[in-house]
């Protein structure tokens, strides 16, 4: 009836798992209790469960985002504390079975639900107020995408309490993630989670790459679009292109779980490298997928404290486009020691030194946009700054891994964990910080506090490198990745200094939760009354904080590259009255649908059955998904009308502000 | 139709007219498809199993008739033209195909190489294929 | 309409760019989104074909190409897709006259030749698992199975989708979501028909050689 699922799934014999799952039970327990006391749940599903709007649904995924980086964090930090305790004979307090899922947990949740919706939730939010239009493309498969990849989420999450998780890592390479080698439903777990949230990022890809071609207010050629725009043109480019792959090659996996195909078995003739080698053709061009967006928020944030437009836009798009191709020419440096010959080991690392290139290009123009300008040293800028030295550094490692005889002896090694985690960190996680201060007065109508903003980045930078130089070390001595117990105990003292820099960073993310805390408490003190507290350049700061759902009253008519600056320049000029004959017209805008919602609650019922084998379930998951569809086809009212005279009061209010 | 706007949507017809004759002469493109399909099609499976031509050239004709009809298809069927309207549609394309020819022949050769290199010797073999 | 013709094409008689007007109309974006998504499917294809290449020789001992495949059946499957983008492309001409008899023959016809289609692929899968040829026996059979198998599941989902299209025109007519939606089909469609030509070429023609 059941499948698999027996009552031997659940923890009680594993004391931490059944301790961490009771506060995690417990915790959504509290927070679904306090809605439903205060009687929230009428406003929260009308407002945001079922909105369509691209900026509630880009502040939904940057909240999943930060939850899942205090549940990956809780890994590292088991990570850490396991790594400082484990030196010579000593085993720590984690057996191996339960360290194996933290690191595959970690990794998991760090790149698919931490990262990934942290770009993706910025991107949602200011990609079309700077292209000055209402909305995405598809604004209800928007909503659709959000929630499957909130299915993958908590179909993670369950495996916590229901079963196990994948001991593989955070690519469950096969052999081992063959049915032989892993019978247990932890890999079952990753796959089905990564497929679905799978499908919902790549609607998001196709829904902005869409968005950024085809719908920009009139006037905005593509050489006067933000580079925000440009960067995210890049990377869901690369969404669209990469995730396919990742989908094909999960699908094969399952396969050979499911049906005993012999894809990348060690017998029928199946070829495991052939899976090393897709994934890492969707792995590499993931991580530019992280990376692009980051480097787009810090052009804006750059340029609009330096109160300078930004240098050399031209060579900025052309170095932004140049690494979106080259991403797809380097995956093999992933896996050099892997057995390829000299010729393909030497292409692939001469490709991988060229896509430092153009970063560096990038990194050259940041810099001259400050060079010359009167730079303000608001918390985004300490972010900015942080990650020029950070990133540079990580990517000279890079560079260092690029050569083929190098990495074979560095490949592995904490060296690489090194790597990564400095690029990533400085890269990704500092511009996901920088990009999250800089627009939360655009999307809350208030600034976060700057004091703790600013505590916030210390201790991430220096917890950052405390926690990783130790590891750059650890790995030239030979430490390889994911011990769960080491016997040279010479290395403990490193790895004592790494767990107190996880300390450093977790004081970081204290410090960002109280910064949250304290900036709501005191929002009265901080409200952006005319929705451009930074003096902005770009056109989401022409509209009020919070915008009205329907962006702009009227598309702007853009007229250069900064289009708002341009628009604040002329009005000074010609301190023109803003016109009382301005003419409003109703405007249409697309209605709330539960389609996202509903259609991930079946996605989850489906993964959950498929993982269990509950084969009934999964039918009636994905007939339920079905159905969902078609009801979405048969509305005939997929449009509301906003009346004019709302949409004059809000324009006539925010002008009022502006006057003032 | 509003085609004529600015851009074309992918898959739609070219310029508009009178309805009869955009139906006339959006037949004609498919029956133009059709025929040259048919015959690619035909001259793949002829090129498959004849001796007539030279063994080893033959699965090179076969992708060159492949990609010709694949061609075709993408004109007559799907419309798809170098217009100046038709820029992004063609752009687009261009992108996937590119990456379709970096994966696939990026794999190729990447497996290949770890093929011939990373070859068990014949004892192992012969361990793998015992069960 | 003709006004905006006019305007439409500025000074020059060039069609103006999507920046210069604003954001485009729903036709457009609609079919270009429906566009890239058929471009991730085909470098998910790609990615099945690549991993059929690799495999194609690990018959482990089991049957090859040469011993399985029936060229005959290949080569009717093939006129039945092939015919289908035709007639497909028949309805999408009914469709913009807007004449509800001919898009339902376009469509029954277009559905009966991708069913035969189907059934034909189904019997030969059927054939060959009974003679022990499955897709569990080696790895080029997996593949085989799966790249096969795969567009011949796009063909089933495009049969249902093709059905549920036609009884929205039954319940809504020709309204501008309907055809929006009929144009996603037909690119769909001839997109399937596109795979098709790679997929008989290289696994088929290719492979018995």
């Amino acid at each position: 009836m059941l499948g698999k699922l027996t009552w031997d799934a659940l923890p009680f014999n594993e004391p931490i798992d059944m301790a961490v799952s009771g506060l995690m039970i417990a915790a959504v327990l509290a927070i679904l209790l306090w809605l439903t006391a205060k009687g929230h749940w009428p406003y929260l599903w009308r407002e945001w469960l079922t909105s369509v709007d691209h900026k509630r649904i880009g502040v939904m995924y940057c909240v999943l985002a930060l939850v899942m980086l205090l549940r990956g964090f809780a890994d590292a930090l088991m990570m850490r504390s396991q790594q400082a305790l484990a030196a010579g004979g000593a085993q720590g307090y984690l057996p191996p079975e339960h360290y194996d899922q933290i690191f595959s947990a970690h990794g998991t949740i760090m790149i698919f639900f931490m990262a990934m919706p942290f770009m993706i939730g910025l991107m949602n939010f200011a990609v079309p107020l700077q292209l000055g239009v209402r909305d995405v493309a598809f604004p209800t498969l928007n909503s659709v995408s959000l929630w499957l990849t909130a299915s993958g989420v908590l179909l993670t999450n369950i495996s916590l309490v229901v079963g196990e998780f994948a001991r593989t890592g955070w690519l469950a390479y096969p052999p081992l993630s063959e049915l032989r080698f892993s019978p247990g439903v932890g890999v079952d777990y990753y796959l089905w989670s990564l497929q679905i949230s799978g499908v919902g990022t790549l609607l998001s890809g196709i829904n902005l790459v869409t968005t950024i071609l085809k719908m920009r207010a009139p006037g905005m050629s593509y050489m006067r679009m933000p580079v925000f725009c440009w960067t995210s043109l890049a990377a869901n480019l690369l969404i669209v292109a990469a995730f396919p792959i990742l989908t094909a090659t999960f699908a094969m996996l399952l396969l050979d779980r499911y049906l005993g195909f012999h894809f990348f078995t060690i017998d029928g003739g199946g070829n495991p490298m052939m899976y090393i080698n897709l994934i890492w053709a969707w792995g590499h061009p993931e991580v530019y997928i992280l990376i692009l967006p980051a480097f787009g928020v810090f052009s804006e944030v750059i340029a609009t404290f330096s109160g300078k437009p930004l240098f050399g836009y031209r060579s900025m798009v052309a170095a932004t486009m140049a690494i979106c191709v080259l991403s797809f020419v380097v995956w093999l440096h992933h896996f050099f020691t892997m057995g390829a010959g000299a010729d393909v080991n030497g292409f692939f690392g001469v490709m991988t030194m060229i896509i430092a290139v153009p970063t560096g290009v990038k990194v050259y123009n940041w810099l001259f946009t400050m060079y010359g300008g009167r730079v303000r040293f608001t918390a985004p800028i300490y972010w900015s700054l942080g990650f020029m030295v950070t990133f540079v550094l990580g990517g000279m490692t890079g560079v260092l891994l690029a050569v083929p005889p190098a990495d074979f002896v560095l490949h592995n090694s904490l060296f690489l964990i090194a790597h990564f985690h400095n690029v990533i960190i400085g890269g990704v996680l500092f511009g996901a910080m920088a990009g999250y201060t800089y627009w939360f007065p655009k999307a809350f109508g208030f600034t976060l506090h700057e004091g703790w903003g600013k505590a916030s980045f210390w201790c991430w930078f220096i917890g950052f490198y405390l926690a990783f130089m130790p590891l750059y070390w650890l790995g030239l001595m030979g430490m390889t990745r994911r011990m769960q117990h080491y016997d040279d105990a010479s290395w403990q003292p490193f790895l004592v200094v790494a767990a107190g820099g996880a300390l450093v960073i977790l004081c970081g993310i204290l410090c960002t939760i109280v910064q949250l805390v304290v900036s709501i408490r005191d929002q009265a003190g901080s409200r952006d009354r005319t929705g451009d507290p930074w003096n902005g350049r770009t056109l989401e700061w022409s509209t009020a904080s919070p915008p009205p759902s329907w962006n702009f009253a009227m598309l702007p008519q853009v007229e250069g590259e900064d289009a708002y600056w341009h628009m604040k320049r002329r009005a000074r000029e010609e301190r023109t009255e803003h016109a009382e004959a301005l003419e409003y017209g109703a405007i249409e805008m697309p209605v709330n649908s539960s389609t996202g919602f509903i259609t991930a609650f079946f996605a989850v019922v489906t993964g959950f059955a498929l993982i269990w084998h509950i084969w009934w379930m999964v039918w009636l998951g994905l007939f339920g998904a079905f159905a969902t569809t078609l009801v979405l086809a048969w509305r005939d009212h997929d449009e509301m009308e906003i009346p004019a005279d709302e949409v004059a009061r809000m324009d006539r209010a925010h002008r009022a502000e502006l006057a003032r | 139709m509003d085609a004529n706007r600015h851009d074309r949507a992918p898959g739609d017809d070219t310029t508009p007219g009178d309805r009869r004759e955009e139906t006339l002469s959006g037949l004609r493109v498919y029956l133009v498809g059709l025929a040259l399909a048919v015959l690619f099609t035909a001259t793949s499976f002829w090129a498959a199993g004849t001796n007539l031509l030279w063994a080893p050239g033959i699965p090179i004709g076969l992708a060159v008739l492949a990609v010709a009809q694949m061609g075709i298809h993408l004109v007559f069927f799907l419309h798809i033209t170098t217009g100046p309207d038709n820029t992004n549609n063609v752009l687009a394309l261009a992108f996937g195909v590119l990456i379709v020819a970096l994966v696939v022949a990026g794999s190729l050769w990447i497996m290949a190489n770890l093929n011939a290199n990373m070859m068990p010797s014949p004892e192992l073999m012969n361990m793998q294929i015992q069960h | 309409m003709s006004g905006a013709v006019a305007a439409a094409h500025g000074d020059h008689g060039v069609p103006r760019s999507a920046s210069e007007d604003g954001p485009a109309p729903k036709r457009i974006i609609v079919a270009y989104g429906f566009w890239i998504f058929l471009l991730s499917d085909i470098v998910m294809f790609s990615a099945i074909f690549a991993t059929y290449a690799v495999l194609a020789q690990a018959t482990n001992g089991g049957p090859t190409g040469r011993q399985l495949f029936d060229y005959t059946n290949v080569a009717i499957e093939t006129g039945c897709l092939l015919a289908s983008s035709f007639t497909c492309g028949m309805m999408s001409l009914a469709i913009n006259e807007e004449s509800r008899l001919w898009t339902y023959v376009g469509a029954a016809v277009t559905f009966g030749l991708g069913a035969v289609f189907l059934m034909l692929e189904l019997r030969e899968f059927a054939d060959m698992i009974a003679e022990g040829a499955t897709p569990q026996r080696s790895a080029f059979l997996s593949a085989f199975f799966t790249l096969v198998g795969c567009h011949g599941l796009h063909v089933a989902i495009g049969l249902l989708w093709l059905v549920v299209m036609m009884v929205q025109v039954w319940a809504k007519g020709f309204r501008a979501s309907v055809q929006r939606r009929l144009l996603c089909f037909s690119l769909f469609w001839h997109a399937l028909d596109i795979i098709w030509v790679a997929l008989f070429s290289i696994v088929y023609l290719m492979g018995g050689r």
